[in-house]
């Protein structure tokens, strides 16, 4: 048993790590790219560019990250991720949809903003990680 | 479906922990496995059997059948 002691949680927590570093390294390029044409560079169009291509490049490299992260997991975990991540899908299309819907048709007095079906779809995966894990417990 | 996981591996002296990292899973799942609420895989399975050296049908069962 000692030959492959820690295996399967070393090998977790350096996914785990990539994964951060992926995610840190999109939301530092994300905010860049968002306030770096007002602040930094002020309206240089060659530097938006620049900084939505490095904001993409960190997206591939996070979206991998995470299917990778996901492929690591043991079979239980992977079950529960992936039930959650249904279920934050689902919610986003069905609720991003009416969202949308209630927009054009004026229901609503501001504009459908992205950033609130984001919130709301990492939420959902967040509760349904949590629930399937006290599920499993 | 029930399975002698916990009695197994009590047997041996072994933690969950022990288990776990022995098996290439989590904790959690090797836990869930011995309270039932999570049924492994047959690869898994498979693995448990060899590990303590017992086929499979000595250690998991199904509860319709028993």
């Amino acid at each position: 048993m000692e030959n492959v002691k820690n295996t399967w949680a070393m090998r977790q927590k350096k996914n785990t790590i990539r994964l951060f570093v992926w995610t840190a390294g999109w939301t530092l390029s994300l905010a860049l790219a968002t306030f770096g044409p007002k602040f930094l560079w002020q309206g240089n169009s060659t530097m938006t560019v620049l900084a939505i291509i490095i904001n993409l490049v960190f997206g591939i490299g996070m979206i991998f990250a995470n299917k990778h992260h996901l492929k690591g997991l043991d079979e239980m975990l992977q079950k529960i991720e992936l039930e959650a991540m249904a279920v934050a899908l689902g919610v986003g299309v069905v609720a991003g949809i009416s969202y949308s819907v209630m927009d054009i048709t004026n229901l609503i007095s501001t504009d459908a903003e992205i950033s609130h079906l984001v919130i709301l779809i990492g939420l959902t995966y967040m509760a349904g990680a949590i629930i399937g894990r006290i599920r499993y417990k | 479906m029930k399975n002698r996981l916990k009695v197994l591996r009590a047997e041996r002296d072994w933690t969950q922990a022990q288990l776990a990292e022995a098996l290439d899973v989590s904790r959690q799942t090797v836990n869930a496995i011995e309270k039932g609420k999570f049924d492994p895989s047959l690869p898994l399975a498979f693995k448990i059997a060899r590990l303590f050296g017992l086929p499979i049908e000595e250690i998991f069962h199904d509860e319709v059948a028993a």
